[in-house]
């Protein structure tokens, strides 16, 4: 289950087993409590929809004392899903990652893909020297658990963030977060989304993560994590499977 | 406890032009609703409508094992679901909404609803039975007018009133509230209906220290809380600003908590 898409697995526990779960990637987690964009922050489109949350959450503290105790009775692996909060700084994403390494999970996948908030992310995950320093500089205080780095599909180019991360000693990277995105009510020709665009998700960029992971898995030998909906997985393996590894489904 | 069901559809009506009353066959759902609650609605398989569809429940029918909810035909997904058919299956996710209308025995309620925001008040009417209830209900014109017999029957008193005064009272439904508030004050009141409304009987509930309860609505993703879509900003006794999730914590929230 991916992050952004499941929460911190609380709210399904009514209608999934999270036994079942191979692994859980949290929704991205800050050192502070992070409040997000004003609503509206969902818009759907055909095959898809659009969001503009802007990793809104609830902190690591939270995390800690909360949401992990309730993850931690479920027989799944945890990987939280973090970034550098409000400030976005290069410190912040290595102070979070000292503060998880100790911590009673397997894994962490660093953010530098939402389109949605105003530092961070982005303006280290688009370029080959971005990735590299940032994870780089995260992989030194996180020396106990698995690194992935979560890449964005908003470039020209995926096979250079995509090295930066492997370069820089990254496990793993997973793709694709959501294509930058915009919807206009044709009634008060205004956007729809708060801050005008979003992200947009689902079966209508499947040919666009396809491609994506196509292309990253053949300039990087770390596994590549081929993000999808759970709607179809044996479809989903079939469709990977011969490039790199691993693929982790998304829950809709 | 919410659950994911294929329900199906034992009954259809139009009630007028746009709006559509369908009635599910469920039993666990009839059981575990409550005033207040909402259903995810999956309006067909197509990717076209991508998003469940939420909507309020109008009507339980325990002892029948039958829920009801009605809507209007506003965009792609609530035109496919007006032409489902009766004996047809529709995937419901539901109930859901941790915020729901409190039905406790207050004296005197006063519910007060606008458009097509007054479904969800016709159960929690049906549940106030030990209240004086008050009930007022606003509508843009006379061929809006919907459920007249219906509150009729539930409410103490009951005044309709149509912004250009087609039928019935001409006026909004809050001034007529005002106006009873003021011979006897109202113990409570519940509302639902479009913003200015809501906003409306914010600012009188707080001014004049009446509990009231608004169910709100936003654009939704789950449903259930995970994609913090559905976000309302609220604030503490402190004066502490956070957001709220109209599905999770709602979609009932206190006045007094909410920033509309």
């Amino acid at each position: 289950m991916l992050h952004g898409t499941f929460g911190y697995g609380r709210n399904h526990k009514d209608f999934i087993d999270l036994n079942k779960l191979g692994a859980i990637i949290t929704k991205g987690t800050s050192l502070k409590p992070k409040q997000g964009n004003k609503p509206p922050r969902i818009a759907e489109t055909s095959s898809g929809m659009m969001n503009c949350i802007g990793l809104e959450n609830p902190g690591l503290e939270y995390f800690a004392t909360v949401d992990l105790p309730f993850l931690k009775q479920y027989d799944t692996k945890i990987i939280v899903n973090c970034f550098g909060g409000q400030e976005g700084t290069i410190e912040n994403y290595v102070e979070i990652c000292r503060q998880l390494n100790n911590m009673d999970i397997d894994g962490v996948e660093i953010n530098l893909s939402c389109p949605n908030v105003k530092a961070g992310c982005l303006a280290y995950g688009t370029t080959y020297e971005g990735v590299k320093e940032i994870t780089s500089r995260c992989r030194k205080v996180l020396t106990s658990k698995p690194l992935i780095v979560k890449l964005t599909p908003n470039v020209t180019d995926i096979t250079l963030p995509a090295k930066g991360a492997e370069d820089a000693g990254a496990d793993a990277i997973s793709l694709i977060n959501t294509l930058t995105a915009m919807k206009i009510d044709i009634e008060t020709r205004r956007p729809i989304l708060s801050i005008n665009t979003g992200g947009l998700s689902g079966p209508a960029i499947k040919p666009v993560a396809v491609r994506m992971v196509y292309q990253a898995s053949h300039a990087v030998k770390i596994p590549v994590m081929g993000l999808r909906r759970n709607h179809d997985r044996r479809r989903c393996y079939r469709v990977y499977d011969g490039w790199s590894n691993l693929c982790v489904c998304r829950f809709k | 406890m919410a659950i994911q069901r294929d329900c199906q559809i034992v009954g259809k009506e139009k009630l007028i032009d746009g709006i559509y009353k369908i009635s599910l066959k469920s039993k666990e759902l009839a059981e575990l609703s409550k005033p207040g609650n909402f259903l995810e609605i999956k309006v067909s398989d197509s990717l076209e409508t991508f998003l469940r569809r939420p909507i309020s429940i109008y009507n339980i029918d325990k002892e029948n094992g039958v829920v009801e909810f009605i809507f209007q035909v506003k965009g792609k997904g609530t035109e496919i679901l007006s032409e489902r058919k009766v004996g047809e299956m529709l995937n419901v996710l539901g109930p859901l909404g941790n915020g729901t209308f409190s039905v406790k025995p207050y004296r005197r309620v006063a519910i007060i609803g606008g458009g097509i925001g007054i479904y969800p008040l016709h159960e929690l009417a049906k549940n106030l039975k030990d209240s004086e209830i008050n009930t007022y209900l606003g509508f843009r014109n006379k061929d809006l007018v919907t459920l007249e017999d219906e509150f009729e029957e539930l409410s103490d008193k009951l005044v309709i009133s149509t912004d250009d005064g087609s039928y019935k009272e001409k006026g909004f439904a809050i001034d007529f509230m005002k106006k009873d508030c003021s011979k006897e004050k109202f113990d409570r009141i519940y509302a639902c209906g479009p913003l200015p409304m809501l906003r409306a009987v914010q600012a009188f509930a707080i001014e004049n220290e009446i509990p009231a309860e608004l169910s709100l609505e936003e654009r939704m993703g789950c449903g259930i809380g995970a994609c913090v879509g559905c976000a309302v900003l609220t604030k503490d006794s402190d004066g502490n600003q956070k957001y709220k999730y109209v599905c999770q914590h709602g979609p009932v929230f206190n006045a007094k908590e909410v920033i509309i």
